[in-house]
């Protein structure tokens, strides 16, 4: 501690060029920030992907329905603990940049397969007795100010017209990432309005099975059920299907790596050339220090630290930046529900700046650490 | 007393014998120092003259544990440096020898009161002690109102009394001068030395000191010369006009 003096005052011995550092490390994080957030705005779903769930949906697409009369076939197949079953309604709420996923659900099953969602018992039984009952995640009510006994009216882009639902309840996720922006209302309500071909018919199933090691062979059941069969089915773990939905938008960890690592070679290199030039400049100092008996283990650790310290100062600022920015919430309305970011991310970032901070300031460490005094004082 | 033929008894506080210094340069062996001998006993005064190029740094340097000779040997204070290793005459130097840079070489970001206190970071004082150590050696060469400063807030001749403070600080067997006035106009520069003559006569220190300057150079006890990277003593100078302390 004695010696953190002295390794402050020679980080501002040059103010511009501390700033300057600081910013890029500031700079560098903020964008590693913000991509951890965008690559677990894609992926968060996969993260929190529920390890005993599968999803069924058509072989064909996931446009294509399935019969609601699998659900009981399902339902037989050893290992399979619950099941429910849902369908995309995609309606606009006033206006189409509101965008939010709607769910027709099954009541039944809903809070027995998806048991981190929690809604208070009395509104869900609410929810249950109205046929125009909703229930809204916490996020998209807060998004537009609603509130239990709201009316919503959603206008229908598949089947037309002005749904209007009562706001029975408002749903929590009990982990940060869980998706609180998901709008549903009854599958039995959709039922009755869709044309006579879609009748019975469910968008997907999804299965919990007793143990997430049944699920290579409840999947493999379930497929080789119906196949051959006018719906083929396509069953895969959550987690596979998530992965999937997000490999439709291309490989954004890739991407991600890709921009990251050029972003952080370029710091590498811009910060080590401040620090060999920072170390140039006080080489008659450095000898001045182990004339008067400081250790070369010392100088080399004390260069080190002022890199590290530099790299910290400014990864701090730049991953401090990076959360105020998601603190805002989803900047796509609801697009991106995963928006956060998540403590693993700040502490990666922490171990990157560690390691740039500590690479940058290596080569003039052991410059400064090899100097010859003599050699040294004859360059003052 | 100094000697340069290496019949100095056991009461030498500085012992060198047969020392050599040679450099290699583009192929080329460069003979700094030739079978040098010096004998110097506690709360002596020496200055070093001669050309440039003569070997006075190099010397100072071979003392103080700076540079390793290419033979003879060094004994401080019954220590043997000439093989000692790079850390231990590290922690040697720390324990034995204050450095007075002609160009003072202070760290301009840390005040005058943080540069003395550097060595004494290195012990195991509190910080209390290392305050009052730093005080008194402040106080010693007249600068506890500015102790505050940093370096670019005070005159060639204070930053001179800083080093000087530094060098004093943890109490170094002797201090090695490398031309302490050789930046300083001539009443900073009489100044540097009655500090220094203050420092052999009442605090007993010992103090070897390269200087080009023969009026700085009579105020020492004895003044050595070095030719051809030979030591020749020069005599024993009488009370000089512009001191006049001895």
């Amino acid at each position: 501690m004695k010696f953190l003096g002295l390794i402050r005052a020679n980080l501002f011995r040059k103010k511009m060029r501390f700033v300057l550092t600081i910013g890029s490390f500031a700079v560098a994080l903020f964008l590693f920030g913000v991509l951890a957030v965008v690559r677990g705005a894609f992926s968060g779903g996969i993260d929190i992907a529920g390890a005993d769930r599968l999803v069924v949906i058509n072989r064909t697409s996931i446009i294509q329905p399935l019969p609601l009369a699998y659900a009981d076939k399902i339902r037989r197949i050893p290992g399979v603990k619950e099941l429910t079953y849902a369908n995309w309604f995609g309606g606009v709420y006033q206006d189409e940049k509101n965008f939010f996923p709607q769910f027709a659900i099954d009541v039944d099953n809903q809070r027995r397969v998806y048991p981190e969602f929690d809604i208070p018992e009395e509104q869900w039984q609410n929810f249950v007795k109205d046929r125009q009952g909703a229930i809204a995640g916490a996020a998209t009510a807060k998004r537009f100010g609603w509130k239990v006994g709201d009316r919503i009216p959603i206008k229908g882009t598949f089947l037309g017209g002005v749904w209007e639902f009562n706001l029975d309840g408002i749903y929590h996720g009990t982990r940060q990432a869980d998706d609180e922006t998901q709008f549903w209302f009854q599958w039995k309500r959709l039922d009755e309005q869709v044309p006579a071909q879609y009748k019975s018919h469910v968008g997907w199933y999804t299965v919990k099975v007793e143990h997430p090691d049944d699920s290579l062979r409840v999947s493999k059941a379930i497929d080789e059920g119906f196949a051959n069969s006018p719906f083929e089915t396509h069953t895969d773990t959550e987690k596979a299907f998530a992965a999937g939905w997000v490999k439709q938008f291309g490989n954004i960890q890739f991407l991600i790596m890709s921009i990251g690592g050029v972003v952080f070679f370029t710091l590498l290199l811009v910060t080590g050339n401040t620090m060999a030039i920072a170390v140039r400049e006080r080489t008659g100092e450095l000898a001045v220090l182990k004339a008067v008996g400081y250790s070369d283990r010392f100088v080399l650790l004390f260069v080190i630290c002022e890199s590290l310290l530099i790299a910290l100062i400014g990864g701090c600022l730049g991953l401090g930046l990076a959360k105020l920015f998601t603190l805002g919430g989803d900047p796509t309305r609801g697009l991106l529900p995963f928006f956060f970011l998540p403590g693993e991310a700040i502490l990666a970032g922490l171990g990157v700046t560690l390691l740039v901070g500590a690479a940058s300031g290596i080569i003039p460490a052991v410059g400064a650490m090899r100097l010859r005094v003599v050699d040294a004082l004859r360059r003052v | 007393m100094v000697r340069v033929d290496g019949g100095g008894g056991s009461n030498s506080l500085i012992k060198a014998r047969g020392l050599g210094k040679t450099y290699s340069r583009g192929g080329e062996q460069i003979q700094v120092l030739q079978a040098l001998n010096l004998d110097v006993e506690q709360g002596e005064f020496v200055a070093f003259m001669g050309p440039s190029g003569s070997g006075k740094t190099t010397l100072l340097n071979l003392l103080g544990g700076l540079d390793v000779p290419s033979a003879g040997s060094i004994t401080v204070a019954g220590d043997e440096i000439t093989h000692m290793s790079r850390s231990r005459l590290t922690q040697w130097r720390a324990r034995h020898v204050g450095f007075i840079f002609q160009m003072y070489n202070l760290i301009p970001v840390l005040t005058a009161f943080q540069n003395v206190e550097l060595p004494l970071l290195l012990t195991s004082l509190s910080k209390a002690q290392r305050r009052q150590h730093v005080e008194t050696a402040l106080g010693v060469v007249g600068l506890s109102d500015r102790m505050h400063h940093f370096p670019r807030q005070l005159s060639g001749g204070q930053e001179q009394r800083v080093t000087i403070a530094r060098a004093i600080v943890s109490d170094p067997t002797f201090l090695l001068c490398d031309e302490p006035t050789g930046d300083l106009d001539r009443k900073s520069a009489d100044e540097i030395m009655e500090l220094l003559l203050r420092l052999v006569k009442d605090h007993k220190k010992t103090v070897l000191m390269v200087t080009h300057d023969p009026v700085v150079a009579a105020r020492a006890d004895v003044t050595l010369h070095l030719e051809k990277g030979v030591l020749v003593e020069a005599g024993r100078l009488q009370p000089v006009a512009s001191g006049g302390v001895r």
